[in-house]
C-alpha cells in the first residue's frame, strides 16, 4: 500500500508533541470531499435533548434525520419512555413545495393530544431553514393553545458543526429553565449538566451525591425531566461533564441567575474524586466534604486491588483515542496511565485551540495530537505508533478491527457505565478484555498469516 | 413496556410518521455506490448525513464504510453548491485515488437547485477528472420515496453512464440483485455459474462489505463491479432486474439505451421467487437446469415437508422493503402460513397489487405502504389482535420485547445481530436458512415457555 498522503491544507490540524511550534488549526469545516467522521448540527441538537424522556421530541424534515436518531444513543430513562419513539413529519416533495407549516402544526397538535407531554421540542432540518417555515410561529401558536412549552430548534445541519448544535440546545434548554417556582431546594443543591445516562452512569453519580448530602435539581439531560429543567435556576451550582455540550447552558446561567459552574469528569478514578471533592468545596459545610472523603477512600479501596491486577497486565500497552468533545480525551488519557497504558495519539472532533493546548500539555512527548482525523490518517497513526487498542465511535470501530486492533467504545455504543467508580472497573475489564482477547494472534499484523502457502 | 406510549386504538394520522418503516434516498444510493469497485460514494449535502448514513451502514455490516460530503454551510445554501462539489472532486481524486466518484443529492442540494449533471461535466472541463476516472451521479431528494427509490436510482445512474452498445452482442447476462446482502449476491453468482452461464452483476458488495481480516486499512476492498463490466452491460443478452423498486429501472433504462431485453422478476426469495429465477435464466440463455440445482431444490422441498406442522396458520407481522417484502410473503403462504400484517414507509401502488394477489388466500391480511405506513401502525394492529411471529429488522426489538412475539431480523438494518452478511437468504439454500430461522425462533418460545407437563424433548 502506497504511503498515505496528508493534504497540505490538513497539515496544520495535526500535531505531533516535541516538533516545533504548537499552533493547532481546529473548529473549522471540514474539507469538502474529506471522509470525515463529523456530523452536522442537527446531530448535536438531537443528541443533547433526546434524553428528556417526558418531552416530545418532533423531528421536522424528511424521514431521515428521524430515523439515524431513532433511539440510538441508549440514553436510559427511570420513567417515561416517550423519547425513544421516533416522530417524523416526513416531508414530501409538495411540503418542500407549498410550506409545511400546516403540516407541523398537524403533527403537533395530532402528538400532543395523544401523549400531553410536559413539552415539546420541534427540530428544523437543513429543508426547513430553506423552504421558509416560521418553526417559531408554529411553536408559539401550538404552545398557547395546549399550554405546554414548545420550543423550536434552530437545528439546520448545514448551520455550522455539532457544536452550533449544542448551542442550539442550550438556548432551547434555557428557555425552560427560570419557569418554575423554586420551592423546596435546598442550599446544598446542584444540576448535572453534560451526562446523558448512557448504560444508567447518571444513577451512580446522583448515588454519590445523594450520599455526601447534596440535593440534585435536575438532570441535564441524562433521565431528564421538563419539571426539573424549568427549576433548574434553584439549584445553588451547576456541574458540568461533557463540556463541549452544556458550558453555554451553564454560562446562560451565571449570566442570568448567578449560578457558578464547574467542570468536572465522571471518568477515571482522580477525575471522579475530583469532581466530588469539587463540589463539596463548593458548599460551607464540613460534613459534605468529609463525606465525599469517605466515599472516595471506600470506593477506591474497593476497586484498587482489581485495578492494580489489569495494570500488571496492561503496562506498555499503547492505545489511540479518537473522541467527540476533547474533554472526554482528557480523562480518557488519565485512566489510560492509571492503567499503564501510554497514549500515543489524541483527537477529537470538535476541540478548539484551549483544549488542545491541554491535551498536548497532558500527554507524553511523541503523542500525535489530530483535529477532526479521518480514517486513512487515523489508519496510518495508528500502524506507525503500533497501537494496541483504538477507544472511539461507531465509525471508528471496525477500522480498528480490521487493523487487527483492540477497541472500546466510548461513545453511544457502550453497553456498561464507565462513569463513576464502579465505571473505571467497568473500563480497566473492557480494556483488558479487548487488549488481551486471544483472537488477534490470527490477526495478520500479529503475524496470524499463514505459515506457508503451498 | 418501552412502548407502553402505543395505544390500542388506532386514529387516522394525516401528518405524522411514527417509528418509519423507512428512511431516505440518499444512504440507498450511497449502499449502492459501495458495489462498484474502487468507488468512493459521495454526499452532495450537509455533513451529517454522510456521517449518518455512514453510521447506519457500519452498524449494519461490521465494516469500515467508506464515503465523503460536499460539506455544506450557509454560503453553500445561499450561493450553491457547486463550489464545494468541485473543490471535493479535485480533494478525492489526489487524496483517495478511487476509479469512480459516485454523486448523490440530498434535500438540500436538491432544494438549492443544484445541477450535478452540469457540475460533473464542468468539473471535466476543467480537467479536474483524471484521465480513467469517473463521475457519475444520481438525484436523491430525501423527500422522495425511500432508501430503496435512492438505490434504484444509483443503479440507475451506473446505466446512464456506463452501459454502451458496441452492436456485437455478448453470450452474457446482466443481473441486477437489488438491495440484498453481499451473502446474497455471492449466491446469485453461484447459482448463476452453477447454471453454466456469463454474467454481470452490479451492484455486487461482496468482497466489499464482508471483507476478510487483512490487517491493512484498504478504502475500497477488492469486489465491486468494474467500469469496464458495467460498459458490457450494452452488450449483453437480456437483463434480470430483481425487485421493482431497486433494479427495474436500471433495467428499463438498459432497454432504452441499448437495447437490452429486460425481464422483471423477485428478489428469489423462497421457493417460488427462485423457481421464477432459475427458469427464467435457463430460458433466456437457452440452458438446462443442472442436476445439483434440482437436488438443492429438492433439499428445500423435503425440509417443507418434514415440518409442515410448525408453520400451518401462524400468523405473522412483517415490515421492511416492498423487494423483499413480496417475495417472503409469498413464501410464508407457500409453507401454510399465514402473513397478516405488512407494512412499508416505501411508497407506491405495485406493492399494493402485488400483495393483493400473494395474499389472496389470507382474507384477513392487513397491508399498507407510504408514509404513514409505519410501525407505530404496525403495532397497533398487533395489539388488537396477537401474531406469532415478527419479522423485520432491529427496530422490532422493542414490539417483541413488549409483546413477546419472537423476531426474525430480516431487512435493513440489523445493528444488533451477525450473519446477514455471511449467510444469504435468497435461493434454495437461503430459503432453508429461513425456514431454519422460522422454526428456531417458534420452537425456541416453546421451549422457554412452555409448563413442565407440557415440555417435551423432541416436540
Amino acid at each position: 500500500m502506497p504511503d498515505i498522503q496528508i493534504l497540505k491544507e490538513r497539515e496544520r490540524q495535526i500535531h505531533q508533541k516535541g516538533s516545533g511550534n504548537f499552533a493547532m488549526a481546529c473548529e473549522q469545516k471540514s474539507l469538502a470531499g474529506a471522509v470525515s467522521q463529523r456530523a452536522c448540527v442537527f446531530c448535536g441538537s438531537r443528541v443533547v435533548l433526546y434524553p428528556i424522556a417526558d418531552a416530545l421530541h418532533l423531528v421536522h424534515g424528511p424521514v431521515g434525520c428521524a430515523a439515524y436518531t431513532w433511539d440510538i444513543r441508549g440514553s436510559l430513562s427511570s420513567g417515561p419512555q416517550l423519547h425513544r419513539l421516533s416522530f417524523s413529519t416526513d416531508l414530501q416533495e409538495k411540503d418542500v413545495i407549498f410550506g409545511a407549516e400546516p403540516k407541523l402544526y398537524m403533527a403537533l397538535t395530532e402528538l400532543i393530544d395523544a401523549y400531553q407531554p410536559k413539552a415539546a421540542f420541534v427540530y428544523a432540518t437543513c429543508i426547513v431553514g430553506l423552504i421558509g417555515d416560521d418553526v417559531e410561529a408554529v411553536c408559539k401558536r401550538v404552545a398557547l393553545e395546549k399550554g405546554i412549552p414548545v420550543l423550536a430548534v434552530h437545528s439546520e445541519g448545514f448551520k455550522g458543526t455539532k457544536k452550533d448544535g449544542y448551542q442550539a440546545a442550550c438556548d432551547a434548554i434555557g428557555r425552560l429553565v427560570g419557569t418554575r417556582s423554586t420551592e423546596n431546594i435546598s442550599p446544598f443543591s446542584i444540576n448535572i449538566l453534560g451526562d446523558f445516562n448512557l448504560a444508567g452512569e447518571i444513577w451512580m453519580i446522583k448515588k454519590y451525591y445523594a450520599e455526601m448530602g447534596i440535593q440534585v435539581v435536575a438532570t441535564i439531560t441524562g433521565d431528564g425531566r421538563v419539571d426539573d429543567i424549568c427549576r433548574a435556576h434553584g439549584a445553588k451550582l451547576n456541574v458540568v461533564q461533557c463540556s463541549g455540550s452544556m458550558t453555554k447552558l451553564a454560562e446562560h446561567m451565571k449570566e442570568k441567575y448567578g449560578i457558578p459552574y464547574i467542570k468536572v469528569s465522571y471518568f477515571g478514578l482522580e477525575d471522579m474524586a475530583d469532581a466530588l471533592y469539587k463540589v463539596a468545596q463548593h458548599f460551607p459545610d464540613k460534613n459534605i466534604q468529609t463525606r465525599a472523603e469517605d466515599i472516595v477512600r471506600r470506593e477506591v479501596k474497593e476497586i484498587l486491588p482489581e485495578l492494580k491486577r489489569y495494570r500488571t497486565a496492561l503496562t506498555g500497552k499503547k492505545a489511540a483515542i479518537y473522541v467527540g468533545g476533547a474533554f472526554k480525551a482528557f480523562s480518557l488519557v488519565r485512566a489510560l496511565r492509571l492503567l499503564g497504558i501510554k497514549t500515543v495519539l489524541a483527537g477529537s472532533q470538535t476541540g478548539n485551540p484551549k483544549d488542545y493546548k491541554q491535551l498536548k500539555d497532558l500527554c507524553d512527548e511523541g503523542t500525535i495530537i489530530i483535529d477532526d482525523a479521518n480514517p486513512l490518517e487515523l489508519s496510518k497513526f495508528v500502524k506507525e505508533k503500533d497501537v494496541d487498542l483504538l477507544i472511539g465511535g461507531v465509525k471508528e470501530r471496525p477500522i480498528a478491527y480490521k487493523l487487527g486492533l483492540g477497541f472500546c467504545d466510548h461513545n453511544h455504543e457502550r453497553k456498561e457505565a464507565l462513569a463513576g467508580f464502579v465505571g473505571m472497573k467497568n473500563f480497566a475489564q473492557e480494556v483488558y478484555s479487548s487488549i488481551m482477547s486471544p483472537v488477534w494472534k490470527f490477526a495478520p499484523r500479529r503475524g496470524g498469516e499463514y505459515v506457508s502457502r503451498a | 413496556m418501552l412502548l407502553r406510549h402505543t395505544p390500542k386504538e388506532v386514529k387516522e394520522r394525516e401528518a405524522l410518521t411514527i417509528n418509519p418503516a423507512k428512511t431516505c434516498q440518499p444512504i440507498g444510493a450511497m449502499y449502492a455506490a459501495l458495489g462498484i469497485h474502487n468507488c468512493l460514494p459521495h454526499s452532495h449535502g450537509s455533513q451529517g448525513c454522510c456521517a449518518y448514513h455512514r453510521s447506519m451502514l457500519t452498524r449494519h455490516y461490521k465494516e469500515p464504510v467508506m464515503a465523503t460530503t460536499s460539506s455544506f454551510t450557509e454560503g453553500s445554501a445561499v450561493f450553491g453548491g457547486q463550489a464545494n462539489l468541485l473543490a471535493a472532486v479535485e480533494n478525492i481524486f489526489a487524496l483517495y485515488k478511487p476509479d469512480v466518484i459516485a454523486v448523490h443529492t440530498t434535500c438540500l442540494s436538491e432544494t438549492i437547485g443544484d445541477d450535478v449533471t452540469q457540475i460533473v461535466s464542468k468539473a471535466s472541463e476543467e480537467g479536474k477528472v483524471p484521465a480513467g476516472k469517473y463521475i457519475i451521479h444520481a438525484n436523491t431528494p430525501s423527500y422522495i420515496g425511500s432508501h430503496v427509490t435512492g438505490f434504484g436510482s444509483m443503479v440507475k445512474g451506473m446505466v446512464k453512464y456506463f452501459a454502451k452498445s458496441t452492436g456485437a452482442k455478448k453470450d452474457q447476462i446482466n443481473i441486477i440483485p437489488g438491495w440484498v446482502e453481499p451473502s446474497d449476491m455471492r449466491e446469485i453468482k453461484r447459482l448463476v455459474k452453477e447454471m453454466n452461464v456469463q454474467s454481470i452483476m452490479f451492484p455486487d458488495t461482496s468482497e466489499i462489505m464482508d471483507r476478510p481480516q487483512t490487517g491493512k486499512f484498504d478504502m475500497y476492498g477488492t469486489g465491486g463491479t468494474t467500469v469496464d463490466e458495467l460498459r458490457s452491460t450494452g452488450d449483453s443478452k437480456a437483463t434480470l432486474a430483481m425487485g421493482h423498486g431497486a433494479s427495474v429501472p436500471a433495467g428499463e433504462l438498459l432497454d432504452a439505451q441499448c437495447k437490452v431485453k429486460l425481464y422483471e422478476l423477485d428478489v428469489p426469495i423462497g421457493l417460488g421467487a427462485t423457481d421464477r429465477f432459475i427458469q427464467t435464466l435457463g430460458e433466456v440463455m437457452n440452458v438446462a437446469i443442472p442436476e445439483s440445482i434440482e437436488r438443492e431444490r429438492g433439499r428445500l422441498v423435503d425440509i417443507l415437508t418434514d415440518n409442515e406442522q410448525y408453520f400451518y396458520n401462524k400468523r405473522v407481522a412483517l415490515f421492511g422493503d416492498p423487494d423483499q417484502l413480496i417475495p417472503m410473503c409469498e413464501f410464508l403462504v407457500d409453507i401454510g402460513m399465514r402473513p397478516v400484517y405488512i407494512v412499508t414507509g416505501t411508497p407506491g401502488k405495485y406493492f399494493d397489487e402485488r400483495m393483493a394477489e400473494v395474499l389472496k388466500s389470507i382474507p384477513e391480511a392487513k397491508f399498507r405502504q407510504g408514509a404513514q405506513a409505519d410501525m407505530f401502525l404496525m403495532h397497533q394492529w398487533i395489539k388488537n389482535e396477537a401474531v406469532d411471529l415478527l419479522i423485520g429488522n432491529t427496530w422490532g426489538k422493542y414490539i417483541a420485547r413488549d409483546e413477546n412475539i419472537p423476531l426474525i431480523r430480516f431487512g435493513f438494518p440489523i445493528m444488533d445481530r451477525i450473519g446477514h452478511s455471511y449467510f444469504p437468504n435468497v435461493g434454495y439454500m437461503g430459503a432453508i436458512r429461513i425456514v431454519e430461522k422460522l422454526m428456531n425462533a417458534i420452537l425456541d418460545k416453546r421451549d422457554r415457555e412452555a409448563p413442565e407437563e407440557k415440555f417435551e424433548l423432541t416436540f
